[in-house]
């Protein structure tokens, strides 16, 4: 352990990147910046404030799905004014604090020029507001009955890390693999070092009895026309990855994709494999995305959309549900839309919930009811790269990069250097996700009948990329 | 494709151009360059797809290592005239690309709206043509063009 942590710390180490541009250095002597602040001055704990998991662990035993928006305002007044009205939203809800992309990027002293100017940024940059700003917007908006999470996009967070230990909040979210594959060129050795050493330091920032929680973006990755056996296997993988690295409270999570029913087997093969391979100890919860692609742009469509994900989470057993709003083919969403999406995803889900809530982890015979033989096609094919995966090695980090280097791990249509590239994927004749190649995977390629299949032309990958949208705004 | 020289001598040649993809440095959105790898390869042409966030370096390193016919910057979701400027700039400054065509197309802005100035920037800055958002026929025309060894001396103007 001690000699992972090392090279990821050196890999992580807060010098100015050659990628950063020369203009990174000069700023920091001037004021203390949030992360720096973490070692010296131990968050005031919220009183009695549950962990992010144990919240939702609550709300699910009561019977209600969790849900959650996405949002982040560089003006930390409209950031406290947004999770206030996520606070006091009708709903059963916890917060979130989304990061501009200068800080995903580690591009901290355009962040600060930005701040300077007065721009508004796409996210609140945590790592560049004072702490003392940062915890003024919090201050009694997080507590026992509102966690919050920060969303954040970066294959190298440790600075975020510490800026969100400092603030006093918990919880985040990410990958080695999701937070690295979609959105650049970062080596995925040095994101998997990068967030074992982020993982650690976040255990080690948060002081008992708060608990630490990361959720996987694995269930997502680039958002569309990925078959679900990839992405429960990537969500599972990146959840193992956390525990090995002293997460004690991981959730799951899995995007919406293009059928319901395949989407509710996806789901209950995640919460199988959990059970199979994660810690028994380790607090556990699976979160549904409402869909991550090109979004109906009709308010009638986004809204019937967002409705299918609150029912799916439902009877596929989720506890949490990150919504979109009926704004979204259009622009970044207001509080208002954010807050109306939350209610009506709330109510949703409560019409459709029945007596008895679901367990994160699943009882004998959960598995897929209808439909049995795709029920068990999405678990066979997760259990596959996972096995396939952890075959490689013990530890979970290395194994992923060892899948990846022999295309036994293949994201269809990803074009990071570090992804084989071999593999594709298409929508058969009912809408499911099917594999049109493998590549070196260890799945076999579905025989989709008809001609012109199955190879994705130009034309047949624009159709697919709007399926979803164009189905809902119909 | 094959040619016979001056000597008659047949010469047997790879079909198509082989083209450069390229999202620029500050655009993640890589959809558009799958999209155009596809549509390329369709009509006839070879693809070496290098993804998104390239910088100017990066570019001429890897036009250096790939020897390609063709440069084709796609971007849909950054500030692609700033870093389309920066990009033809790296190849115009190695001796050994210096002459090697480039396009561009896709939002070129982050309100999606190109003008005329931007246009013309990037063309004097080397750029063979510049293509609106979704003019993949004006951008396989071109190709069919140097393909056959018609370069058009001008560029087309298609971006109004």
């Amino acid at each position: 352990m001690s000699v992972r942590w090392r090279r990821a710390d050196e890999l992580c180490a807060d010098q100015p990147r050659a990628d950063q541009g020369s203009a990174a250095q000069p700023h920091a002597a001037r004021r203390p910046r949030a992360d720096q602040l973490a070692a010296e001055r131990p968050a005031p704990a919220p009183p009695s404030a549950p962990s992010f998991g144990a919240f939702v662990a609550a709300a699910s035993a009561a019977g209600h799905l969790v849900v959650q928006p996405r949002m982040g305002f560089s003006d930390p007044a409209v950031m406290r004014l947004g999770l206030q009205r996520t606070k006091y939203a009708a709903a059963r809800a916890v917060g979130t604090i989304t990061l501009d992309s200068y800080t995903r990027l580690g591009e901290h002293a355009a962040a600060r020029r930005a701040l300077a100017a007065g721009d508004r940024l796409n996210g609140y940059p945590i790592v560049d507001h004072r702490l003392q700003d940062t915890r003024a917007m919090l201050d009694g908006i997080v507590d026992a009955t509102f966690p919050v999470q920060v969303r954040h996009g970066s294959a190298r967070p440790e600075r975020i890390i510490r800026a969100v230990a400092a603030a006093g909040l918990d919880a985040t979210e990410g990958g080695p693999v999701s937070y690295c594959l979609p959105y650049g060129r970062t080596p995925l050795s040095e994101s998997i070092d990068c967030w074992a050493r982020s993982c650690e330091l976040l255990a080690d920032l948060v002081p008992p009895p708060r608990l630490p929680h990361v959720e996987t973006f694995g269930g997502c990755l680039l958002g569309q026309l990925c078959p679900p056996g990839l992405l429960v296997a990537l969500s599972l993988l990146e959840g193992l990855f956390f525990t090995q690295h002293g997460i004690a409270s991981v959730s799951l999570s899995y995007a919406q994709q293009t059928d319901p029913v395949q989407d509710e087997h996806a789901i209950r093969a995640l919460r199988r494999l959990a059970a199979e391979f994660l810690p028994p100890e380790v607090d556990l919860h699976v979160v549904v995305y409402t869909y991550m692609g090109v979004f109906p742009a009709s308010d009638r469509g986004a809204r019937r959309l967002l409705e299918e994900s609150a029912r799916l989470a439902v009877r596929a057993g989720a506890q949490r549900l990150i919504v979109k709003t009926a704004a979204e083919s259009r622009r970044i969403p207001t509080i208002e839309e954010n807050v109306r999406a939350l209610e009506w995803a709330g109510a949703t889900a409560a019409a459709e919930a029945g007596p008895v809530p679901a367990p994160a982890r699943p009882v004998d015979g959960d598995a897929g009811r209808d439909d049995p033989d795709d029920a068990h096609a999405v678990y066979d094919e997760a259990r596959a790269f996972v096995e396939a995966v952890l075959d490689l090695d013990a530890d979970v980090g290395r194994a992923l990069l060892a899948a990846f280097g022999r295309g036994y791990l293949d994201v269809p249509y990803c074009l990071h250097p570090d992804n084989a590239g071999r593999s594709r994927s298409t929508l058969d004749g009912g809408g499911r996700l099917r594999w049109s190649a493998v590549g070196a995977m260890p799945v076999r390629p579905a025989r989709i009948p008809g001609p012109g299949r199955p190879e994705m032309s130009s034309d047949q990958l624009l159709k697919a990329l709007r399926a979803v949208a164009d189905k809902f705004d119909h | 494709m094959r040619t016979v020289d001056g000597k008659g001598n047949i010469i047997v040649a790879e079909p198509g151009l082989k083209v450069l993809i390229a999202g620029g440095a500050s655009d993640a959105h890589t959809w558009n360059l799958v999209y155009l790898e596809l549509l390329l390869q369709e009509a006839g042409h070879r693809t070496v797809n290098i993804g998104p966030c390239v910088s100017g370096d990066l570019l001429a390193a890897e036009c250096r290592r790939h020897k390609p016919d063709l440069v084709a910057v796609g971007t849909v979701n950054g500030h692609g005239h700033r870093d389309g400027l920066e990009m033809i700039a790296a190849l115009r400054a190695d001796p050994a690309l210096a002459g090697l065509p480039a396009v561009i197309g896709g939002k070129l802005d982050v309100a999606g709206v190109v003008d005329a100035d931007e246009v013309a920037r990037l063309i004097a800055a080397g750029y063979r043509a510049v293509f609106a958002d979704g003019d993949t026929a004006a951008f396989l025309e071109l190709l069919a063009a140097l393909a056959g060894g018609r370069v058009p001396e001008r560029a087309p103007e298609r971006a109004r």
